[in-house]
């Protein structure tokens, strides 16, 4: 059933030919390739253009950055499985994984605390220099966005998943549309490890 | 979502989404693996973004969907992919 005054979402609009849940989600996920986009744009010109810029793999921990790219690809299976689990009407399996999921999102920013924590006890701050400056600002921000997917998910993992003994095929689609977003983290940091690590 | 969203054909996309995993693992360890070797910035760089391309591309195809998506998504796509890569190309223009 179309719940509330926003149609078509549990039912694909004629239009487009996807619910308008999901091009809502691809829409925001075209603006947050945009916003990472002059990120990365902007990581290019501090780099060619500095006089000095380190090597990731000297000032940056390697096996911590590894451990958490490993964290988050398995949390990218868990999510789409927690769907799966939906789509095949198994509520329980979709719990778990979901559950999952967001521990290994806790996980992510408790290494990244360390992390962190690391630099500043050696004295590398954003002011540093221009290298941890970028660093700082584009870790940071993909932190916020693992903060603002494990909002998401828990509350979809906890009070949110009420809407599945009313309403499956829409609160489905709110897992497929917060799936999305966070395969998109994912995705930014598959290209920030080894720009920032490893390089 | 799928173009085939029945039981079976979910199962079986479940064997997919495990064989991406493991490919994901094991690039990222090639990625690790290749660091080690200090090549010349040019070819560690190329290395580093093609393979980040290949694990990019998989969580998109298989995790995200994009293997069997509807018009609009791949014409949002592709809208934003043209402008990235200009703003990209400023950037390395520069």
């Amino acid at each position: 059933m179309s719940a509330g005054l926003i149609p078509y979402v549990d039912h694909e609009n004629p239009v487009t030919g996807v619910t308008n849940a999901k091009f809502g989600i691809w829409l925001f996920l075209a603006s947050e390739v945009m916003l990472f986009g002059a990120l990365f744009s902007t990581f290019i010109i501090l780099k060619t253009s500095a006089t000095i810029w380190p090597h990731g793999y000297e000032v940056l921990n390697i096996p911590m950055g590894t451990l958490n790219t490993a964290i988050l690809i398995t949390s990218s299976v868990t999510v789409v499985m927690s769907w799966v689990s939906l789509k095949l009407k198994e509520f329980g399996k979709f719990k778990k994984y979901m559950g999952v999921t967001v521990v290994l999102s806790c996980v992510f920013l408790v290494v990244k605390y360390f992390e962190y924590q690391a630099k500043f006890h050696h004295g590398y701050y954003p002011a540093t220099n221009t290298y941890f400056a970028i660093y700082f600002t584009m870790t940071g921000l993909h932190a916020i966005h693992i903060i603002g997917g494990i909002i998401v998910n828990a509350y979809l993992l906890g009070p949110g998943s009420k809407m599945w003994h009313t309403e499956p095929e829409r609160f489905t689609g709110r897992i497929e549309c917060a799936g999305l977003y966070w395969h998109f983290v994912d995705l930014v940091w598959i290209f920030l490890f080894p720009l920032l690590y490893l390089l | 979502m799928s173009s085939d969203s029945s039981p079976e054909a979910i199962k079986k996309s479940v064997r997919l989404y495990v064989g991406v995993f493991v490919a994901l693992l094991f690039l990222t360890l090639v990625t690790v693996g290749v660091s080690y070797i200090h090549l010349s910035s040019g070819k560690a760089h190329a290395l580093a973004l093609f393979v980040a391309s290949i694990k990019a591309s998989l969580v998109a195809l298989f995790f995200m969907h994009l293997a069997h998506e509807r018009k609009i998504i791949y014409a949002t796509i592709g809208l934003t992919a043209i402008l990235f890569v200009f703003c990209m190309s400023i950037s390395l223009y520069l």
